[in-house]
């Protein structure tokens, strides 16, 4: 079967507010950028197909795929959208390629969350019309909170627990300069914090970013074309747990239980134990923690408390800081690991895996083994 | 594109739709489980055997529900397994089908549910509202164009370049309604005339009330399944031969309208990967994408059955009739059948599907058909999506 490696990356943005770029210009910086890291490529002859990342109601555009060919060079050319966290759309592309009709496929996601005026009604879109909508959540992170105090009653986690996370991914964020949120904090300054809504305080809630992100997929056959250090995608796998809120198993992350297995799968992956460094959804402190044991992470409060998951650790957790530090960029998400996972692996690193997540209210997670 | 593919190979061996009509009292998940049990009944399978599912839905705005591939992956059986949404605006059902198709040829899945919905009518007060948010909000929003204005510029200009009247182009209604009679999902199947057609209200010059399609809420979905075990399940499968999908630039106005190249491509695309060389002589029967009349024939020529400005012409000689050289829109057409946007670009693949499996009933054209093409266009007059399928 054929193999996928990852030939290019390009990014732009990582701030709350790109004020002076609207979100094609973004497009065309992330998409350069990413063209010049694959050996100067040109996207008007050597890529077979496009694959953008949106939603319509964060785009504030009806049809928001209209306007995905120009800026990354797609247009006249096989381009389609997949409504989703950037995860997917890496996904069709590795299918894409399996399948032959494409070599080389670019896969873009952007968001430019400052633009969005009222950010919490169009979360509150997402929720079924009939059984939830009317019910008037009047802050999304309540939400959370119920599936956070769930998975911490299970496992025992405590606060402590949580500001352990926060502490570390935002000191990670240091290293990065994709990371306007990172900062040196100690276990007094996250637990004085004041409680939004039990068990999180400002600083257990990752913020919004505006960020375009653009990522090459080639072929393994084609891959030393463009790059001579490939990295190679060597499992990947997305999957929906239930979408209506009310029938939703919360405390666990089956979203990502089955993602991984999928990839896993793929991959030949006996343990994630076995793999360099592990990039995940920290939207939310205890979501890492949760996602980790999704991942197939056994006893993750204990190895938390052990230092596991440090900087220099047997096992790296969001080395790079994770969403904590970065910020999320909306449907670029999954792509922001991505990214945080190539560097790292150019850095010498053997293997990563990526576990993404697409945030209140969905039950939607992809997850991306990854290797030297 | 590489010529010589090695793909998995791909069958469809199910397929199932809801009856489309204007404001059903089903939700749109209850509408894409309706299709999706029909699909699955037909199929023999049962939701347990199904690895994957692919959404397809147009602007979320119809539907009025943010991520909408989340809230319909409930009602179309994708919990707990991969599950995505697929997206080309009004293309977006035959990519619906497109997609389908990859998920099993690249080995990812052996059985896949291809699931398209749409709920047009919640738009208030009129679901052209939601279309005053497709513009470029800088250069054209403030201008506060109407879709249909767009499409008579098309139209117009496709009339002029080819020197096509009205009379022509209003048979392509007067057919595709005459056909959808014979649709037991149709929403405005019916005996009209030419003159029918002239008589109607106008709209935006040179686009009447019966030029266009009407509004639908509808839901379609099939079964595409790995073809070493197709034949387990049934004996006629219908296998997947060509797919294809262009997009032009956002930028519209400087096109030349009277000919959609981005069609020209993805027919190309298609055609290359299915072996086909000839279409005029090698495809049987087609469904290309008509919510206007005069798009069924702007495609006809796009997708090279016909030279530019020749498909009036061979309209008028019964070419595409049911009983002609190559049937078009023997469904109906959405002109006939409706047009809940994604789901009536599926259910031009399912119409295909049924004509080659033998089982469309009183929609099956009267010669033997072995290749089968479905189109659908979308976007901001930029998208096209095209699917070939020989039994």
């Amino acid at each position: 079967m054929v193999g996928v490696d990852i030939v290019g990356v390009g990014w732009f943005g990582f701030s709350p507010n790109v004020h002076d770029h609207s979100f094609r210009e973004m497009m065309f910086e992330a998409a350069t950028r990413a063209f010049q890291d694959a050996g100067a490529m040109n996207p008007r002859e050597q890529v077979d197909a496009f694959i953008s990342c949106q939603e319509d109601f964060w785009e504030g555009i009806s049809i928001s795929d209209e306007f995905a060919p120009d800026p990354i060079g797609g247009s006249m050319r096989p381009t389609m959208t997949v409504a989703g966290d950037g995860i997917e759309g890496l996904a069709h592309g590795v299918m894409l390629i399996k399948t032959g009709i494409a070599d080389v496929v670019v896969v873009e996601s952007h968001a430019k969350p400052s633009d969005i005026l009222t950010f919490n009604k169009i979360v509150e879109l997402a929720m079924d019309p009939i059984y939830l909508r009317g019910r008037k959540v009047v802050n999304y992170h309540f939400i959370a909170a119920l599936d956070a105090v769930k998975y911490m009653r299970r496992t025992g986690i405590s606060r402590e627990d949580l500001a352990s996370v926060v502490i570390k991914n935002k000191g990670n964020g240091l290293k990065t300069s994709r990371a306007p949120f990172s900062s040196r904090l100690s276990k007094e300054d996250v637990m004085s914090q004041e409680v939004i809504v039990y068990p999180f305080t400002d600083v257990d809630i990752a913020r919004p970013v505006d960020a375009g992100i653009v990522v090459i997929l080639a072929s393994d056959s084609f891959s030393r074309k463009f790059n001579d250090t490939p990295i190679a995608i060597k499992g990947i796998g997305y999957a929906t747990d239930s979408s209506n809120f009310e029938l939703a198993a919360l405390g666990e992350a089956n979203y990502m239980r089955v993602a991984s297995s999928i990839a896993y799968d793929m991959a030949n992956i006996e343990s994630p134990l076995k793999v360099s460094g592990i990039f995940v959804d920290d939207r939310y402190s205890y979501k890492e923690l949760e996602h980790l044991e999704a991942l197939g992470i056994n006893e993750v409060a204990e190895k938390l408390k052990e230092g596991y998951f440090h900087q220099g650790s047997y096992l790296p957790v969001n080395p790079f800081g994770g969403h904590l530090a970065k910020g999320y960029p909306l449907e670029a998400a999954g792509l922001s690991l991505v990214l945080d996972a190539v560097e790292y692996l150019r850095e010498g690193a053997e293997s990563a895996i990526v576990g993404s997540w697409r945030g209140i209210p969905t039950f939607t997670g992809g997850t991306v083994v990854l290797s030297r | 594109m590489r010529t010589n593919l090695k793909f998995r190979r791909v069958a469809a061996i199910g397929a199932g739709l809801t009856e489309f009509r204007r404001r059903t009292l089903e939700t749109p998940q209850e509408l894409a489980w309706e299709a999706s049990r029909k699909a699955l009944d037909e199929a023999g399978l049962e939701l347990r055997d199904i690895d994957c599912v692919v959404i397809g839905s147009a602007p979320d705005a119809f539907d009025g529900v943010h991520m909408k591939g989340e809230y319909l992956s409930h009602g179309s059986g994708g919990i707990r397994k991969p599950t995505s949404r697929v997206y080309v605006g009004g293309a977006t059902g035959v990519m619906t089908a497109i997609s389908g198709w990859y998920h099993v040829a690249s080995g990812l899945c052996k059985n896949v549910l291809a699931v398209a919905e749409e709920k047009m009518s919640p738009g208030r007060p009129h679901p052209q509202a939601v279309f005053r948010y497709i513009w470029d909000p800088i250069t054209e929003k403030p201008l506060n164009p109407n879709l249909i204005w767009i499409f008579a510029m098309e139209m117009h200009r496709y009339m002029y370049v080819n020197k096509v009247s009205k009379e022509e182009i209003a048979l392509v209604s007067v057919k595709n309604k005459r056909n959808a009679i014979n649709n037991p999902y149709a929403q405005l199947g019916g005996q009209i005339t030419v003159d029918d057609v002239l008589k109607s209200e106008v709209l935006v010059w040179p686009v009447q009330l019966l030029d266009v399609s009407p509004v639908s809420d509808g839901a379609a979905a099939m079964v595409f399944v790995e073809g070493d075990i197709a034949r387990r399940y049934t004996d006629t499968p219908v296998w997947i031969e060509g797919v294809g999908w262009t997009l032009d630039n956002t930028s519209w106005p400087d096109r030349e309208l009277a000919y959609p190249r981005y069609l020209e491509n993805a027919a190309r695309m298609a055609y290359t990967m299915a072996g086909i060389e000839r279409p005029q002589k090698e495809i049987d029967v087609i469904e290309p994408y008509d919510p206007f009349d005069y798009k069924e024939l702007h495609h006809i020529e796009g997708l090279l059955l016909a030279k530019r400005g020749e498909a009036p012409l061979l309209l008028k000689e019964g070419f595409f009739d049911v009983d002609g050289d190559i049937p078009s829109s023997p469904s109906g057409g959405l002109l006939g059948v409706g047009n809940p946007i994604a789901a009536a670009g599926l259910m031009k693949v399912i119409s295909i599907y049924w004509q080659l499996k033998g089982t469309a009933g009183k929609m099956q054209v009267k010669r033997p058909v072995h290749t089968g093409l479905a189109q659908a266009w979308g976007d901001l007059m930029q998208a096209s999506t095209v699917i070939i399928m020989r039994n």
